[in-house]
């Protein structure tokens, strides 16, 4: 166990361990691909529903997964009240996410959360409270939730950001393309926005629960990924239904395909109504069972959630002392 | 490993299920084991032991019966079935729920004693085995409960021996011994030798539930035992096992009146079409052929994938395949556990050894020790490779190639089997156009492997038949209520050889729609009542059943056309017999005497109306299966139905034989009356004047037991039934065998042609095997 004064350059080293993937550059609209997707979604749900069943991680496995769970989340806030204060506590947390005294418990060495997510407006007090980390700074875009503010505004708003000092960008897609299946519109969108991101990483935003199928979500899925998106990720947080196990299977899988036409891997992220350290294990085993151990890591998979953390502290705890722990216990975002 | 090592690796680690509480129980039980007979165990020898595949260990000492103990066990469930019938159905629907009750609450025990005895992963114990064990009791308490009101003219058989295989110990129990009692029936079951433990329990369960003594017999032991209780004073012989123990229980059981259902062996194609969710397709295969190592009678084992897409489908599976985690079954994160024995690893070895063809890959890291075997695929094999066609029973999927859907369709019907089957299409035409042309008892679209108490189970072909589960499982353990009366056998009418009118009258045999003369050229005469030949009958030989069979087989067309088209046809037949009516009744008064002739015309014309009734009226059923989506229960045609027709009411038992098999589509070769077949050649004249398609019916005339024989031997025969006199019932049983095909003979008995039992339920399920289709749906 590290008994050296830990500082901010240690943290920094410490924790992403950023293999460096050649970026997405997408690929001609391929609609004969896109076409020929199929989703059977009883089929779907069955395996959802099994892999629970199918997978236990436990005792000291469990521990090291859910550490890596919280290095994969992007600790968010998108809300109306924000202020530059808020932020600093979020900031604060996703610097020391869990409490040293658990971590040296573990005999690990200390981890950050994958990034910090929040609206443009909260980019500068973010990047004052994450100067001398590595943690990037993602910012929600392109009029995020609903994404029906005018095309230019939305890709300035892109190139604002980015200029802020944001290093990801969760973009929007227009559901509206979708559901009219003009998928030509959906890419062309895509593009625009990739193109506005620069050296920026983007994720998509399908919004699953708005696209009406699983058979929708698979072909935006892969339109997108065609368009250059480097991350697909499943919701807003604000749509009725976010992240859901089937909705997750149909989106890897087709982050699989796409990697065994391009040999281009992109990554992952479920976003909204994952709470519970438990799901996350469920999450992680279903990656690591679809889509391999490489995306494992947060370069490549990213949970978009704001409670989970919270119980993965308190399982932490649990291991660590045998005893159920109390939310009390642990630093709030 | 510690913490920050697994942080980087991101293994499972081990997560065992504890085997603390199983082990205690059967340390309880001393380790050693007798016989459950009539209530109690029976003192224990330490004949044979039991073992843990997956590392050897030795669990218990079991018995091996002999026959004083069998035959104890039977004569215990023979004192108590009459009781156990008497019961209201309520009251034997309250057992079946407090046995329910009682495995549901120690089902963790059960679990991990099944997979400590049989080597399946603990997920599957947990999650299938058992909770579907309990659901067969809870459904069939509420069969017990509605017996009196819904099958008000069923009774039980008696007393059921039952013999169960390894894969599902517990499960295939619960299959057996719920709607056996359910129905009334007491019995003597056997466990497979590999696993008899959870029987056991069971046996410990059925004490707590207070079930009365002699109700369930449990006798453990190996096939020599499963001998026994087939020779044994039983009702009914239900097997579930290899096709070649069935078809030796078969042959043994000939002629013996015991009623019997087969449960046996498949090769189940898995066709994957190319606009299938290929991934949810690659899915599946991992619930068909690596489920329960692939020791499942109904495995989809042999795997058909449509051309575009198989090279891309089979890259798909083989990276599936890497995931496949293979170990030790108590581990909550095992996919795929030990074999059941040594023995069963041999032979798996050496079947895949034996095979040279196509290309092989193997997957999964399987541990040092134990009846490991790991995942295996063949691909590029085709049907005449004999992996193809014959059944692994282990974890190795073989696979071919289609380019159409009537090429999927040859190509899966091409086996012996008729089990299950299984199809990936997005295309609801599809899926639903290929389900009905398939030789299986049960089709998944879009899934596999998924069982229910409520929907029948069981095969075609050498699969065996009879169905578990569902209404239509009930048939197997009940009869028609009534004692059967021995049949008496008319003479033939003897006298003088000259023709009356001096002109010669030699009926010939009607096949394929021609009226034939017989193959040998042969003929006999038939006199009447008075003396006088009436005529002279063509005696048919092998070569003209062949013939007849060919001509059925041609006539395949008949089993596509709607019910309304049949029940036009019947009606047209009865229309022109009625015509003819007069005159048939007077040459059913010469050739028997007495004038009872116009009352079996008459009632014959009503057999027709009641089967031109059902035709388009025996629907099938949407059993209510706990999925979203439903599983159809359709009522398809036997297929070709050789009947050796009632010597006794010469005229009307042929037509309570043609008639509903026609009704539900079949085609039949019908053995005529021997001492009475004129009215049966008459009657060709009336079925060439009424629209029955060439070959749909084919009429013989000759003796019985050479027709007997030939069809029931005859492999492309799908049923053979026998009214007739004489000892035709073992001969037809035992010809049967070849082929399984299904038989439904008289055992010496009468019928009553004139009455209800001469039409009825009884005929139409004979004429139809109930196919169940599953169909999860959602968008």
């Amino acid at each position: 166990m590290s008994t050296h004064v830990t500082t901010q350059t240690d943290i920094a080293q410490s924790q992403l361990p950023q293999v460096t993937e050649p970026r997405n550059p997408g690929m001609p609209l391929d609609m004969d691909w896109v076409r020929s997707v199929q989703v059977n979604t009883s089929a779907v749900e069955r395996r959802a529903a099994s892999l629970p069943a199918r997978r236990s991680v436990k005792k000291d496995h469990q521990a090291a997964w859910l550490l890596r769970a919280i290095t994969c989340i992007d600790l968010t806030t998108l809300s109306g009240d924000d202020t530059a204060r808020r932020v600093h506590r979020l900031c604060a947390k996703a610097r020391q996410p869990v409490a040293p005294h658990l971590m040296k418990a573990l005999g690990m060495e200390p981890v950050t959360v994958g990034a910090v997510c929040v609206y443009h407006e909260m980019i500068a007090p973010a990047k004052a409270a994450l100067a001398g980390t590595n943690i990037p700074i993602a910012a929600v875009s392109t009029g995020f939730p609903a994404g029906l503010t005018p095309l230019e505004l939305r890709i300035k708003e892109i190139e604002m950001s980015v200029a802020a000092g944001a290093e990801e960008i969760d973009i929007v897609i227009s559901r509206r393309h979708v559901l009219s299946g003009d998928w030509q519109a959906l890419y062309d969108e895509m593009r625009a926005f990739r193109a506005a991101c620069g050296d920026a990483h983007v994720k998509a935003i399908l919004a699953t629960g708005e696209l009406g199928s699983l058979r929708n979500v698979a072909r935006a899925s892969l339109v997108c990924m065609m368009a250059g998106a480097d991350f697909i990720k499943t919701s807003t947080g604000k749509e009725t239904v976010n992240a859901t196990l089937p909705v997750t299977l149909v989106m890897i899988r087709a982050i699989r395909d796409y990697f065994d036409r391009t040999g281009i891997r992109i990554g992952y992220k479920p976003a909204g109504g994952i709470s519970k350290a438990k799901d996350a294990l469920t999450y992680l085993a279903m990656i690591k069972e679809e889509l391999g151990d490489r995306w494992l890591r947060p370069d490549l998979f990213r949970f978009g959630a704001s409670s989970l953390l919270g119980d993965i502290e308190r399982q932490l705890e649990h291991h660590v002392t045998g005893s159920y722990s109390a939310s009390y216990r642990h630093a709030i975002s | 490993m510690s913490v920050s090592e697994v942080y980087e690796t991101m293994d499972y680690g081990v997560a065992p299920e504890s085997a603390a509480d199983a082990l205690a129980w059967l340390v309880d039980q001393g380790s050693r084991f007798g016989h459950f007979i009539d209530g109690a165990f029976t003192e224990p020898r330490d004949d044979f032991e039991s073992r843990d595949p997956a590392n050897g260990t030795v669990l218990a000492n079991l018995t091996q019966a002999t026959q004083a103990e069998v035959d104890i066990a039977v004569s215990a469930a023979r004192k108590a079935q009459p009781k156990w019938a008497k019961l209201t159905g309520h009251e034997r629907a309250r057992y079946l729920y407090a046995i329910a009750r009682l495995l549901q609450k120690h089902s963790r025990l059960f679990a991990v004693l099944e997979t400590l005895d049989n080597g399946k992963p603990i997920r599957e114990a947990r999650d299938v085995d058992i909770p579907l064990a309990q659901r067969h009791f809870y459904y069939h308490a509420g069969m017990a409960q509605l017996m009196e009101s819904e099958l008000p003219d069923a009774q039980a058989l008696g007393v059921c021996g039952q013999i169960i295989p390894w894969n599902f110990p517990l499960l295939m129990l619960a299959w057996k011994v719920a709607p056996a009692l359910a129905m009334g029936n007491t019995v003597v079951l056997k466990p497979a030798e590999y696993t008899s433990l959870t029987a056991l329990m069971f046996a410990d369960i059925c004490q707590q539930a207070g079930l009365p003594k002699g109700v369930v017999n449990i006798v453990t032991g190996d096939g020599a035992v499963g001998q026994m209780i087939v020779n044994a004073d039983v009702d009914k012989i239900a097997f579930t096992g290899s096709t070649a123990v069935g078809r030796r229980i078969r042959e043994e059981t000939a002629g013996s009146g015991k009623a019997l259902t087969l449960e046996l062996g498949g090769k189940s194609p898995y066709i994957v079409f190319d606009d299938a969710d290929l991934d949810s397709a690659v899915e599946g295969l991992v619930d068909a052929i690596w489920f329960n190592q692939g020791q499942v009678c109904c495995a989809g084992s042999r795997l058909l994938v449509h051309e575009p897409v198989a090279d891309r489908f089979y890259a798909k599976l083989r990276a599936r395949m890497g995931k496949l985690r293979v170990g030790n079954p108590l581990d909550k994160s095992i996919d795929v556990g030990a074999l059941v024995d040594p023995v069963q690893v041999q032979r798996v070895t050496d079947m895949v050894a034996s095979n040279s063809a196509g290309d092989m890959f193997t997957a999964g890291d399987i541990p040092d020790s134990g009846c490991f075997y790991p995942p295996t695929l063949i691909t590029g094999l085709h049907p005449a490779d004999t992996l193809m066609q014959e059944e692994i029973f282990g974890p190795v999927l073989v696979a071919t190639t289609f380019r159409t859907p009537d090429e999927a369709v040859a190509i899966a019907n091409n086996t012996r089997y008729g089990l299950a089957a299984t199809i990936w299409s997005e295309n609801i035409n599809l899926a639903l156009d290929i389900a009905p042309k398939l030789v299986a008892g049960v089709v998944w679209i879009n899934g596999t492997n998924m069982l229910d108490a409520a929907a029948g189970f069981g095969g075609l072909r050498e699969s065996g038949f009879g169905r578990e589960g569902g209404w239509e499982g009930l048939a197997a353990y009940t009869k028609p209520k009534g004692d059967p009366k021995p049949l008496k056998t008319p003479a033939p009418m003897t006298g003088k050889n000259s023709p009356a009118d001096g002109i010669d009258r030699t009926a010939k045999l009607y096949i394929g729609g021609k009226q034939a003369r017989p193959d040998g050229g042969q003929s006999a005469p038939i006199f009447g009542k008075s003396g006088s030949l009436l005529g002279h009958i063509s005696l048919a030989g092998r070569k003209d059943v062949r013939n007849a069979v060919e001509a059925a087989h041609a006539a395949k067309g008949w089993s596509k056309t709607t019910g309304h088209l049949r029940a036009q046809i019947l009606y047209y037949i009865a229309e022109n017999l009625a015509a003819r009516g007069t005159e048939f009744a007077g040459r059913l008064d010469a050739m028997q005497g007495g004038k009872s002739g116009a009352k079996e015309v008459a009632t014959s014309i009503d057999r027709l109306f009641t089967y031109a009734a059902w035709a388009d009226k025996y629907d099938g059923q949407v059993h209510g299966v706990p999925i979203r989506g439903a599983a159809f229960a359709m009522k398809e045609p036997v297929g070709v139905i050789g009947a050796i027709c009632p010597d006794d009411a010469p005229l009307l038992g042929l037509i309570s034989c043609m008639a509903p098999a026609i009704a539900m589509g079949n085609r039949v070769i019908l053995a005529a009356s021997t001492p009475f077949p004129l009215s049966a050649t008459d009657f060709v004249q009336v079925l060439e004047t009424s629209d029955v398609p060439a070959g749909v019916v084919n009429i013989l005339t000759g003796p019985h037991p050479d027709l007997a024989e030939t069809l029931a031997r005859h492999m492309d025969v799908d049923a053979v039934w026998s009214f007739g006199a004489g000892p035709l019932s073992p001969l037809i049983e035992k010809g049967s065998a070849q082929n399984l095909k299904r038989t439904w003979v008289n055992n010496g008995n009468a019928r009553d042609w004139h009455g209800k039992d001469g039409q009825g339920h009884a005929f139409l399920q004979a004429t139809t095997e109930v196919k169940n289709i599953w169909i999860p749906y959602g968008e």
